[in-house]
């Protein structure tokens, strides 16, 4: 049952979500995780990050990184459209609430995902690495990707990351 | 401010073993000062008191052994020895752990015993280096004293001590009534009567102040000897404060405790007074205000762009005005922050006698400079590398008693602690008088570990530079204290984790010098705003050097060697746009930003200087931790974000990739 690995996923209730278009697909956040939807605003490039997080943005007075996740699942690049937006999560990284900007080509709206209608990535079918999905979720006759967001971030985090010099 | 009286009792144990601590070294060193044992004994008497009123009765059972100890030691019963001194420091260690609730049972009875021990050895010999204020006088004392006005009211009875006094001999007590008001005026609780008291019989003064022992520090009181008809070269009114010994010849040594426990007391009362005025604020909310008014000076700058833009002289006063004031909140937020390097200095006496203990070497600490103030942050975050610096000057550094006299030094190795303020920055300086350290010893490791080519002709600052780099140690033997190769790398990461650097001299024979310099704060710097492509970049201003033109023709001619000469040297530079793969093209007239640390220079290519910027710097997130180009993040007058650059870092990265260049050419 793919919906057991998101917690607080039961039949019974459903899962609140925000769901968000971008490169063409439709992904979904858990609503608990989302602080705030900005407009775009300007980004500060970090030379030398990975190109996931490769910039920074102000978020009231804190620097808040920019990540896009088009970079994680090999999607091309669109410049921003007046549908742009900046999502606000907080992630639990290493045991430390961690800010992240999200881009999104368009924000949709919060609705609730049942659990009945969640399937595992299938091994073949998805040009994504698998493990950056936590599960597929069929929707209106569309798919939902529930994006495994502490994994993708965990690289860029880990210890065990080497140190991202310049050249 | 604490809601939790625990924690209030946690922090004022803190505060009490501290000082229990402070005054053990101090006794260590001066065996016979009662004044220090009697500040002991009421320390840890406070101290069981109030852990047992706050339900810690382990910690009250177990400090009440050593406070019995003590109190044999003010009665004259036991001596007070190095080793009983020991005993009691590492009675404090398990009453600090006591104190936090995680004290292992079985190193307290070991403790104890151990205490047993050594009270029963030093109770045999009587008493060797008799403290002189023990010394009986034979006529008795003049007393007059006058209790403070609340005494009543704090639980102190007058008739209680006027018994005791009786009890110690022949006493005559007269009541003096000046003080007392008119009887409308009366406060029935007030203790407004003086007391006069003639006491006479073979009593030390010790005895007296006994009686005194928990009210001493707030009341008046004079103790002075029965004038002694036949004792022609004393009772001079100089004197008078003195006990009176027999014979000049002993008087000598023993007068001086007692008049530095007068002292003493005298500090300590006007400490106490001081504390009243003072207010405990944790530091967390410290930090929040800080914040706080990094935001708002933030803020104040885009208002000050904004009336500057436009026509409103109204505004513009306006913003004048709050620019003002935001600037001296500032400063006056930073003063809050500081604390004198006296109580990370203070950490490090036990660290010395524990190292000397385990190292069987004699040394001696001395400290300089410790009301330099810096900022707690730095204060707290410089603890662990002056622990490294300082156990490798004891461990590799002072050589044994035997060899220091063979070279001409005295037996006992020496430990200078200094600090001083100097602009912006604090310099701390560690020296000792050892052996120096080795060159040949770390070039030949240097080699061994391929850091240097054999033969390379290195620089004096370099080689000794050497001893930072990671896995570098020249000991031959791992001993328990250092010699793992981990310590001097990381100490030189957290200096410069805190923008600071660190340098070292030696001279062989004659011992080591480490300076580390440390900015006085970390949350705000003066920096240089420069442009690179479509990026803005906070460089320190603190190790700017000088900026530089960088014409189109020289610009051309250093295509395929990217060094400038300045001044008969020759300072390779990086070019910022390269760098940072801005994909831009560079701009007509380029700038050179040299900058340095320590010795090393390197030039920083960029397109614009745009000014002065006084920075309050972010720290990155998480997820670009590992990118080592940057220090820190900061917020631009019109809300877009500037990154600060790690100048350690470019610098570093500036040294291999001209070699590397210059290899490949």
């Amino acid at each position: 049952m793919p919906y057991h690995k998101i917690p607080n996923w039961t039949p019974e209730q459903g899962l609140e979500v925000l769901t968000f278009g971008l490169g063409g697909e439709t992904f979904a956040l858990e609503a608990g995780i989302v602080r705030e939807i900005l407009d775009v605003m300007p980004l500060t490039q970090v030379p030398g990050a990975d190109e996931m997080a490769a910039a920074v943005i102000n978020f009231r007075g804190r620097i808040v990184p920019h990540a896009d996740l088009r970079v994680s699942f090999g999607m091309d690049r669109h410049s921003t459209t007046a549908d742009s937006r900046i999502i606000v999560i907080e992630l639990e990284l290493d045991g430390n609430p961690t800010l992240i900007g999200l881009a999104a080509d368009r924000v949709n709206e919060v609705t609730v995902l049942n659990a009945g209608d969640a399937e595992e990535p299938p091994v073949i079918g998805i040009r994504w690495p698998r493990e950056h999905i936590r599960c597929l979720v069929r929707r209106e006759g569309d798919v939902v990707v529930l994006p495994d967001l502490p994994h993708l971030f965990a690289r860029l985090t880990g210890k065990s990351a080497e140190p991202v010099t310049l050249h | 401010m604490s809601e939790d009286p625990t924690a209030a009792f946690r922090i004022e144990a803190g505060e009490l073993l501290e000082q229990v601590e402070q005054g053990l070294l101090d006794l260590r060193d001066n065996l016979g000062d009662m004044g220090l044992v009697n500040a002991m004994f009421r320390g840890l008497h406070t101290l069981k008191g109030s852990g047992a009123m706050f339900g810690f009765d382990a910690l009250a059972g177990f400090t009440h052994h050593c406070e019995t100890a003590f109190d044999r030691v003010r009665k004259g019963d036991v001596r007070a020895t190095p080793d009983l001194v020991d005993v009691i420091l590492s009675a404090g260690d398990h009453m600090r752990a006591l104190v936090e609730g995680d004290a292992p049972e079985a190193a307290g009875q070991a403790i104890l015993a151990r205490l047993a021990a050594a009270v029963d050895a030093a109770a045999g010999g009587g008493s060797a280096p008799a403290p002189a204020p023990a010394a009986p006088t034979k006529k008795g004392w003049k007393l007059s004293f006058r209790l403070p006005v609340d005494a009543m009211a704090n639980g102190t009875n007058p008739l209680a001590l006027l018994d005791e006094l009786r009890a110690l001999g022949d006493a005559t007590i007269v009541a003096r009534t000046d003080a007392v008001p008119p009887l409308a005026d009366l406060v029935p609780n007030h203790c407004v009567i003086g007391w006069d008291c003639t006491l006479v019989g073979d009593i030390s003064h010790d005895a007296i102040e006994d009686v005194f022992l928990f009210v001493m520090d707030d009341m008046e009181i004079t103790i002075e000897p029965l004038a002694v008809e036949d004792d022609a070269s004393g009772a001079g009114a100089d004197d008078a404060a003195e006990p009176a010994a027999p014979t000049p010849a002993a008087s000598a040594a023993p007068a001086a405790p007692a008049a530095v426990t007068v002292n003493d007391q005298q500090d300590r009362r006007a400490a106490t007074r001081s504390q009243g005025e003072h207010v405990r604020v944790p530091a967390e909310r410290l930090d929040e205000l800080m914040d706080r008014v990094g935001e708002l000076v933030i803020a104040q700058s885009r208002l000050s762009q904004l009336a500057h833009h436009g026509n409103d002289l109204s505004l513009r006063s306006v913003s004048e005005e709050i620019e003002r004031l935001a600037g001296e909140m500032r400063d006056t937020m930073m003063v809050l922050r500081m604390v004198p390097v006296s109580t990370l200095f203070g950490r490090f006496r036990r660290l010395i006698l524990d190292l000397a203990n385990e190292t069987g070497k004699a040394i001696e600490l001395v400290t300089e400079g410790e009301t330099t103030e810096v900022d707690k942050t730095v204060i707290e975050r410089l603890f662990d590398p002056l622990v490294h610096i300082i156990r490798n000057s004891c461990d590799h550094g002072l050589e044994k008693a035997e060899d220091r006299l063979a070279a001409g030094k005295p037996a006992s190795g020496l430990i200078r602690l200094s600090a001083h303020q100097a602009g912006g920055e604090v310099l701390i300086t560690i020296t000792d008088d050892g052996r120096g350290i080795d060159r040949e010893r770390v070039r030949a490791k240097a080699e061994a570990n391929g850091l240097i080519q054999p033969g390379q002709v290195v620089s004096e600052d370099e080689l000794l530079g050497l001893i930072f780099h990671p896995g570098f140690s020249t000991a031959a033997q791992v001993t328990n204290l250092s010699g793992r190769g981990v310590g001097m790398d990381v100490v030189k990461r957290t200096i410069e984790s805190l923008r600071g650097s660190i340098d070292v001299k030696s001279v062989a024979g004659q011992g080591s010098t480490i300076t580390l310099r440390i900015p006085l704060t970390l949350a705000i710097i003066e920096g240089l705003l420069v442009r690179v492509g479509e990026g803005r970049y906070v460089i320190p201003l603190a190790a700017v050097e000088e900026c530089l033109e960088l014409s189109l023709e020289e610009d051309l001619r250093s295509r395929g060697r990217s060094i400038i000469t300045l001044r008969e040297r020759l300072i390779p530079f990086l070019r910022l746009r390269d760098l940072f793969v801005t994909g831009t093209k560079p701009d007509t007239y380029q700038k050179i930003v040299v900058v340095g640390t320590g010795s090393e220079r390197v030039g920083l290519v960029v397109d614009q200087i745009i000014g002065n910027h006084q920075t309050v710097i972010k720290a990155m997130s998480p997820l670009h931790r590992n990118v080592a180009a940057f220090a820190g993040a900061t917020i631009l007058g019109d809300g877009s974000v500037a990154l600060i650059l790690d100048i350690a870092q470019l610098v570093a990265l500036g040294q291999p990739r001209e070699e590397r260049r210059i290899a490949a050419a």
